[in-house]
Order: C-alpha cells, then sequence, then structure tokens
C-alpha cells in the first residue's frame, strides 16, 4: 500500500481510508486532524470528503476566529430585535449534527474554542448557558481539524489532538500522488449499517492495548478510538468481525502517529517513567513478524499480532519524529496561547470578555445586546408613555415594520452597554544559560542555583519560562516556553558544562523566541547569564574576534525588538565583554562579582521592576 | 439525552470514585477536584455520579429546589412566604448535575433580570442562573483551570457562604445555593487560582492505568458501552442499584458515626506535621472520614478512614514547593508513616 508513499507522511490511500471512514462514523470516531499546507491535495481531501458524507450530513467550515456566540448559539440579534423578546440561534456546532464541523487553522485556534469542541466530542451535545438563554442542543459530529503549522511550535491543542482518531499528514504529497478513490457513497452508506454489527475479538483489542503501551501512548483515549477504527475498517471492508487488515490500518492512522517512543526494549532505558509492562516477545525486533502459525499457543499467536502491529506502527512513523524518539525526545508539547497574531486586532476587540460597561458603541466597541436590553427594561412602561416619548431623542431600536410607529423596545443612548475585553497577556522570561567552559570554571552551579530561585519566582507569578542554553558548537533550546516548572528544573539540572562559546548563536536564538512569544500575543522578557567571551560564530568556526562581533550584531537585533532583558555578569571580576554586550542589547547590566544565588535574584527581581 | 457510562462500571480509579462517593455521602465535605492526565475518565465519572444520586425532595414549584424539611436560612424567601405555619407541597426530583460550561457569562451563572419579562410586562423578574439550578447538587465545572476569571470571582463567594446575593439591574435577591462543587483539569494547561483551590474539600490526581490487564478491560467495556448503551446500561442497573442504597443509607447514618478523641488527635497532628495553613484542613479530614465510614457501613471512624481519606483531602493544601517533584501525595504519606506506625 506504501508504493507512492515518502518517508513520514501518510499515503494516499491511507488519507483516502481514513476521509471514508469520517464519513462513515464522524461522531463515534472525533475526526481527522489533517496536517496539510492549502492547496489541491487538501482540497481533493476535503471534496472527497464531502462526497462521501451522506447528503443529509452537514459540513460546515469553522473559521479561525469564529465567535463564542456562533459557535454555540446564542440570542438572534436581529431576530430578538424584531419580536421584542430573546430569539435564540442555533450555533455552528449543533448544525453541524451528524456531520462534520472543518476547523480552519486549527493551529491557531483560540483555547475557548478548542475546549467547545472537545466538549461536543465528548458529549454529542451543545450546552448553551449564554446571553441569558440555556439550553441543550443535540451535535453528534466529527472535527476535521486542518493543520497548517509549520513549526514545531505551532500544534493543535493537545485536548482537541488527543480526541481525533484519525491523524494524517499529507505535506509530503503532491497532485502526482492522487489517485481515483476505492470507496463510492454507497460503500460508505452500507459500512454505516454495518458498523454496529461489528465485533472486536479479544485478542484483537489487547493487540492493541500492548502496541499503544509499547510505544507508550498514555491517553487511553486512543487505544479506544483505534478499536472503534478497527471497527469501522472492518464494516468499510464488508466484514462482520475485526481482522488483521483492520488493525493494521489501525495502528497507522491512529496509534502510530501518537507514539512518543520506539517499541524495542532497548529504548525503554530512556523512559525515566514508571517500568511499563513490556509486551511479550519483543525481544526480536525484526525477525520475530515473520510469521508464528496460527495454530500455536494462543498467547503466542497474540504476541505475534501485537508484533506485526507494532511493526506497522514503526514503518509509518514519520522519519523525523523517529530520529527525535531515537534521541529519546517525545514530541514537544506546549502550551497554545490565544491564537490571534498581533496588530491587525483593535484591542477594544481582542482577548476575553470580562463583563460589560456603558459606553458608546460608535467608538468601535462592540454592542452587549442582552445588558443594552437589560438596562433598557425597567423603563419601558415609563418610555411608552406618550408623554414620556415626546421628549425626543428616544431611539427606537426594532420597528417591527414601516407600518408600525410605535416601537417594541424603547432604548436610549444611555442604556448601551458594550462588552469589554481583557487581553490575557502572558508573560514568558527566557532564559539564556552559558554552559560554556569559561563560565562552568566559574559559577555554572551559581547560575543554576539562581534560576531555580527565578522559577519559583515565576511559578508565584504564573509565567511561562523558557530555557536556552549555549556551549559547545552552538546554543540549544532545553524547553520550549512551558509552565511546567518541574521540567525546566528537571532539564537545568542535568545541564553540563564545558566547550566554547557560541554566542552569536545563542543571542539569535532569544530572538527567535521572542518573535515567536511576541507572535502568539505574549509578553517575553529574557534573562541572560554569560560572561560574554564569545568565541565560537555562528558556522562553528573559532576566533574571539570574529565571534564578538557577530555576538553583538546578533545583540543589536535583538535590541530592536524593544524587549526587556538583563544580562547578568557570571565572570569573576565584572568584564568588559560582557557589560558590553549588554550595551549592544539595550539591556540591564548586573556584574555579580561573587554573589550568591539569593543575591542573584534579588538583583534580578530589582531589575525587573 | 443518551444514557451515560455506569458509575461502577469504571474500571480502576479507586481515589477517585472514593471521593466523589465522599462528597455524595455529605455535600459539606466541600467539592472535590479531579486533576489528571487526558483520556482517564474524569468527565465519565462525574456524569456518571448524576445518575447514582437518590431522588431527593424539594419544594414543589421553587425554582431553587429548596428542601422542605429546611429551617429559615435553607429556604428561599418565597418558600419561607408561602410556607407560614403551613406544610408545603413537595415532590421528589433527582438531585441536578448542573454543568458550567467553559463559555457561560456571567447572566447566566448567577442569574439576572428576566429579559423576555421584563420586556413584555415590564415586570422586574429574577430569572435564576445555574448556582440556583445547582443547590443541593452538584456544579460541574470541566476544564475548572481555564475557567475566566470574572465566574471565577463569582463562584468563590458564593461556594463559601452557600449564598447568592444578587445586586444588579435593580435586583436585589438573595437565595440559598449550597451545591458541591466539582472541578476537572489538566494541570499541564494551566494552574488553578490558589483561592478557588481552596474551596475544594478533595482534590483526586488521576493517572492513566499502566497495566495491559486494566487497559484492556476498559477498552472492553467502552466498547461494548459505544455498541449498545441500553444494554449495557441495564447490565450494571443492580449494581448501580446497590451503590445508590448504599449513598442513601450512608446519609442517613452519617450524624450518628463517632469520631474518636484519638482520631481527632491523630488528624490535627497529620495536619501541624505537614503545616497546612488553617484550619480547614482537619475539619475536612473529620468530615471525610466520618463520610466514609457511614458509606461502609460503620458506626465509629477510625485510623484507616483517616488514611485513606488523608492524600485527598490534604495534597493540595500543602504549602506547594513548585520545585519538588516529589509531590504532595508522597510528603503525605511519609507524615502518616510517621505518625500511624
Amino acid at each position: 500500500m506504501a508504493e507512492t508513499q515518502r518517508p513520514g507522511g501518510t499515503s494516499w490511500q491511507d488519507a483516502q481510508l481514513a476521509a471514508a471512514l469520517c464519513a462513515a462514523a464522524p461522531a463515534t470516531l472525533g475526526g481527522v486532524l489533517l496536517r496539510a499546507g492549502p492547496g489541491p491535495v487538501r482540497d481533493s481531501w476535503l471534496a472527497l470528503l464531502r462526497d462521501w458524507l451522506p447528503a443529509e450530513s452537514p459540513q460546515r467550515r469553522i473559521p479561525v476566529h469564529v465567535s463564542e456566540t456562533r459557535l454555540l448559539g446564542g440570542l438572534d440579534l436581529a431576530g430578538t430585535l424584531q419580536a421584542g423578546r430573546p430569539v435564540a440561534e442555533r450555533g455552528l456546532l449543533a448544525e453541524c449534527d451528524g456531520g462534520v464541523a472543518v476547523l480552519a487553522m486549527a493551529e491557531r485556534a483560540s483555547r475557548a474554542t478548542v475546549a467547545h469542541l472537545a466538549a461536543v466530542l465528548d458529549n454529542g451535545e451543545v450546552l448553551l448557558e449564554r446571553d441569558g438563554l440555556s439550553g441543550r442542543a443535540i451535535a453528534a459530529a466529527g472535527v476535521v481539524a486542518l493543520d497548517e503549522g509549520l513549526a514545531d511550535d505551532e500544534a493543535v491543542a493537545p485536548a482537541l489532538r488527543d480526541r481525533l482518531a484519525l491523524h494524517l499528514d499529507l505535506r509530503s504529497l503532491s497532485i502526482r500522488d492522487l489517485a481515483p478513490a476505492p470507496f463510492d457513497a454507497a460503500a460508505i452508506v452500507a459500512a454505516r449499517d454495518r458498523l454496529a454489527r461489528v465485533a472486536c475479538p479479544e485478542d484483537a483489542t489487547e493487540a492493541l492495548c500492548g502496541a499503544a503501551l509499547a510505544l507508550g501512548i498514555d491517553s487511553l483515549r486512543a487505544t479506544l478510538l483505534a478499536v472503534q477504527v478497527a471497527r469501522a475498517v472492518a464494516a468499510l471492508g464488508g466484514e462482520d468481525m475485526v481482522d488483521a487488515e483492520a488493525l493494521d490500518a489501525a495502528v497507522r492512522l491512529v496509534l502510530a502517529p501518537r507514539a512518543t517512543r520506539l517499541p524495542l526494549p532497548e529504548q525503554a532505558g530512556d523512559e525515566n517513567e514508571a517500568p511499563r509492562e513490556s509486551p511479550p516477545e519483543q525481544g526480536g525486533g525484526g525477525d520475530a513478524g515473520a510469521g508464528n502459525p496460527a495454530g500455536e499457543e494462543a498467547s503466542a499467536s497474540e504476541g505475534a499480532m501485537q508484533e506485526r502491529l507494532l511493526e506497522a506502527a514503526v514503518a509509518s512513523i514519520p522519519a523525523d519524529l523517529l530520529a527525535r524518539l531515537q534521541a529519546g525526545a517525545g514530541p514537544r508539547q506546549r502550551n497554545p496561547g490565544q491564537g490571534k497574531s498581533g496588530a491587525l486586532q483593535r484591542h477594544r476587540l481582542r482577548g476575553r470578555p470580562m463583563g460589560v460597561a456603558p459606553g458608546d458603541p460608535r467608538s468601535g466597541a462592540r454592542l452587549s445586546l442582552v445588558a443594552t436590553l437589560r438596562a433598557a427594561a425597567p423603563w419601558q412602561n415609563l418610555r411608552r408613555d406618550p408623554a414620556a416619548r415626546a421628549g425626543g431623542d428616544a431611539a427606537s431600536a426594532g420597528r417591527a415594520g414601516t407600518g408600525r410607529t410605535r416601537p417594541r423596545v424603547v432604548v436610549r443612548r444611555e442604556d448601551f452597554r458594550v462588552t469589554r475585553f481583557r487581553q490575557r497577556s502572558e508573560s514568558t522570561t527566557i532564559f539564556v544559560v552559558d554552559a560554556s567552559g569559561s563560565a562552568a570554571l566559574h559559577r555554572l552551579a551559581e547560575a543554576k542555583g539562581a534560576i531555580e530561585l527565578l522559577l519559583a519566582d515565576c511559578y508565584v507569578r504564573r509565567d511561562q519560562v523558557a530555557l536556552v542554553a549555549f556551549r559547545g558548537e552552538q546554543a540549544e533550546l532545553l524547553l520550549p516556553p512551558t509552565r511546567s516548572l518541574v521540567r525546566a528544573k528537571r532539564n537545568l539540572a542535568a545541564l553540563p558544562g564545558g566547550g566554547g562559546t557560541p554566542l552569536a548563536s545563542a543571542v539569535d536564538m532569544a530572538a527567535s523566541l521572542v518573535e515567536q512569544i511576541q507572535r502568539r500575543g505574549g509578553t517575553p522578557a529574557y534573562v541572560m547569564l554569560t560572561d560574554g567571551r564569545a568565541n565560537i560564530c555562528r558556522d562553528g568556526s573559532q576566533g574571539r574576534q570574529a565571534a564578538g562581533e557577530e555576538a553583538l550584531a546578533a545583540a543589536r537585533m535583538l535590541n530592536a525588538t524593544a524587549v526587556r532583558g538583563m544580562v547578568i555578569d557570571t565572570s569573576p571580576r565584572p568584564h568588559h565583554s560582557a557589560e558590553q554586550l549588554a550595551r549592544a542589547l539595550g539591556a540591564l547590566y548586573l556584574p555579580l562579582p561573587h554573589a550568591d544565588a539569593t543575591a542573584l535574584r534579588d538583583a534580578v527581581q530589582a531589575g525587573a521592576r | 439525552m443518551a444514557p451515560a457510562f455506569p458509575f461502577t462500571a469504571i474500571v480502576a480509579q479507586d481515589e477517585m470514585k472514593r471521593a466523589l462517593l465522599i462528597a455524595a455521602v455529605d455535600q459539606d465535605v466541600g467539592g472535590v477536584l479531579v486533576f489528571g492526565d487526558r483520556g482517564t475518565g474524569k468527565s465519565t465519572a462525574i456524569r456518571a455520579l448524576a445518575a447514582l444520586m437518590p431522588k431527593m425532595q424539594v419544594v414543589a414549584g421553587c425554582p431553587y429546589n429548596c428542601d422542605p424539611a429546611g429551617a429559615k436560612p435553607m429556604l428561599c424567601d418565597s418558600c419561607v412566604a408561602a410556607a407560614g405555619g403551613t406544610p408545603l407541597k413537595t415532590r421528589a426530583q433527582p438531585v441536578p448535575v448542573v454543568d458550567l460550561p467553559l463559555g457561560a457569562t456571567e447572566d447566566r451563572v448567577i442569574g439576572a433580570l428576566d429579559l423576555e419579562r421584563a420586556l413584555h410586562a415590564g415586570e422586574k423578574a429574577f430569572e435564576p442562573g445555574l448556582l440556583a439550578r445547582a443547590h443541593r447538587g452538584f456544579l460541574y465545572i470541566d476544564e475548572v483551570n481555564l475557567l475566566e476569571d470574572h465566574i471565577v470571582d463569582a463562584l468563590l463567594d458564593v461556594a463559601a457562604s452557600g449564598e447568592n446575593v444578587v445586586e444588579r439591574e435593580g435586583l436585589s435577591i438573595r437565595h440559598p445555593a449550597r451545591f458541591v462543587l466539582v472541578g476537572s483539569g489538566n494541570p499541564e494547561e494551566g494552574e488553578l487560582r490558589p483561592q478557588l483551590l481552596d474551596r475544594f474539600g478533595l482534590s483526586v490526581e488521576v493517572q492513566t492505568p499502566r497495566e495491559l490487564a486494566t487497559r484492556m478491560q476498559i477498552v472492553r467495556s467502552r466498547d461494548a458501552f459505544e455498541r449498545d448503551r441500553a444494554a449495557f446500561v441495564k447490565k450494571w442497573q443492580r449494581k448501580e442499584g446497590r451503590v445508590r442504597r448504599q449513598i442513601q443509607s450512608a446519609r442517613e447514618n452519617l450524624d450518628g458515626v463517632d469520631v474518636p478523641d484519638r482520631v481527632l488527635e491523630l488528624a490535627a497532628r497529620l495536619c501541624m506535621a505537614l503545616g497546612t495553613d488553617g484550619l480547614r484542613g482537619e475539619l475536612t479530614l473529620i468530615r471525610a472520614a466520618r463520610a466514609l465510614a457511614s458509606l461502609e457501613g460503620r458506626e465509629v471512624a477510625g485510623e484507616e478512614e483517616l488514611r485513606k481519606v488523608a492524600p485527598s483531602v490534604l495534597r493540595h493544601r500543602l504549602r506547594r514547593d513548585p520545585l519538588d517533584e516529589a509531590g504532595s501525595g508522597t510528603r503525605i504519606e511519609r507524615a502518616m508513616e510517621q505518625l500511624f506506625s
């Protein structure tokens, strides 16, 4: 099946299979995480899904900036004014019932959007409690999350990713790979009918559970979804029982993309979590999967089945992921912030709503209709009084028709209420730690101690932290922005010292992190602990003079972002190179001759204020 | 609404189930917080609890689910007025488990002016919110750590006082709102505000089971449930009934459970050893131990009960060292080892 497959991606056949599965059982499977750039391949896939979904099943596109009201349903503005009483409007999610919601640019979706989608996937209904309305709407829908993320830090929120059964990566496919579909709409309809009758035998369940464990997939939801996918594949193939082929497909589409480690016993060493029960007979690695005859002992054949599944999984794990897994690091998890990107939006309209206030909607603020009506409501009897109305400046909202002059609701300017928003701007502190030989000699341990104390402060303020270390050839991002201080501490403790000082590379990395954080709407700040004596250039060559100049040039670039920062000189005596760096960065310079960790922290805190 | 997954069919996660049952027996224990990995059945368990609760008696027609047996502070104004010496009309009703969805607006949570009546009839009427609906039941907040701050503020006060005071839009209303706050969330996505953390009596950390057998059992039962919900629920009906009766009798016998001085002293010493702030930890410890004893059909709450509930009660009350990897659970275990030897 993998003729046209390039390393790392999903083959078109699998993608077609996924579309068919999604069309057959959207709500049961949760849906599809589709990693692909916009283009003909993605469009063809979506068109396939549209064709295969039964005619009565809707497919709605949810834009990334969808408002909560539109998503969940809420007050129908026009209808409410027209009728003079609250009129509810169905939300997008309720409209998707029985079909599929396509979430565009899922990697930029806000937390709230993700949380609502997750709730719908869990409960199959939308719970509405807003704008004075309350109700439930059935919404058994699947979600297709279109992920256009390029970098590692742009990924769909884990809460959503976990609930979507099928993970596809079509980035490596081109139009030439597209082939006609092996299914048609009739087959999908037949599969829909058959699905409830398909059984999943005991040993198949066990094989899937074992494979999930061996691949280091903690979430049980993944295993549950794999079982459902296996059943759906069998239903699509006209079977009444989950067979080997269905299991293979489930592993390829559900388990393999979620793997956090390789299913080899040697690999268990770099997992510091509790020892897991390793599946039986995996010692062989490559040779055992060839084929135990099924006639042997039952457990042996189960083991073989699982082995084969694991091989299928390894074969379809993307190559770059494979490399990373071998290096012992799982896919990075990150905390998606608000997904709106800067400057274009006005502050008054941005962020999370936090209550309402009297105000004038014409100045660009968003009118809160419910609050406005509420403010107007107590006065209606008075205002309807002809004498009061003669007063003149009554603006009538909701003139029902031209024939009627008497407004249903009299709203005056003082009733206007606008929604206030608050932008939750998270601050992220980037620690850039010099672990080179010169620094290590002097006071790497001390710097580590100081950072730990600073981390505790970050915890108190609910800040995020990121950690960049540099030594030897180049800087390394030890920890992408996270709120998990335990991870930060662990990474820091494991940081070895020694080697050259690639300062330019470190400043570059800090700058790119700063940009990343700003793009997400956060407020970055950095703390650089170094003696400033660069001796490694960006290209890895040595030379104090050239490296120093490069570092200063990089520093001036970072300075242009006008981000708050400070340089802590870790050399034994205050040294002009660190001071020079601080000046180029436009950062605060703190020489620390023989200070202990607490003094260092105090200095940083004083500087931060 | 589709039938929920039965509570008794939930595999493993004993601490979570125990904490929820304790909260079901004694509402004053103060709520349950369930924090943990994705896909561990947090929401499933909490929703399942709703189906398990015995019915309760409420004043007929009261929007706040008032308890007919309640005295004045537990009754809303209209019930007090209606009572006036004569017995109130009552009816049995399932215990409410109210969802507070993430997007909920303030007016729906605390209640607000009834827009329709105000616009139509020009009346100033109060439309009760979620807090009113949750009175005497459960208020469930999924992803509690992502809740908007202004909603949290509204919740904090009500959860502490058991009364919802509404002063807005020309309304001046107060009504009882005593509910068990149940929150769930994933700590990776954000911390909980300390004030809100303090409102939870019990906190549970759930983890994905790592044994193949357990995982298989979960997958199997979940699959059976998905395939035929009605049949699955029916299969567990008897067991559900048994636990329901257990809760019922535990509630009735709760006041009769004795807590000897020795156990009180142990609780106090445990809290002192761990350096928990305030007295709330001790009080909750005793309450939870008593509820657990009652649940197990005992008349005396002993050391055993104390041991079982201590981790859930104290876990979130320890002054936290954010960099201590050992976690609060281990510290509690250690302290108990020393005290209870």
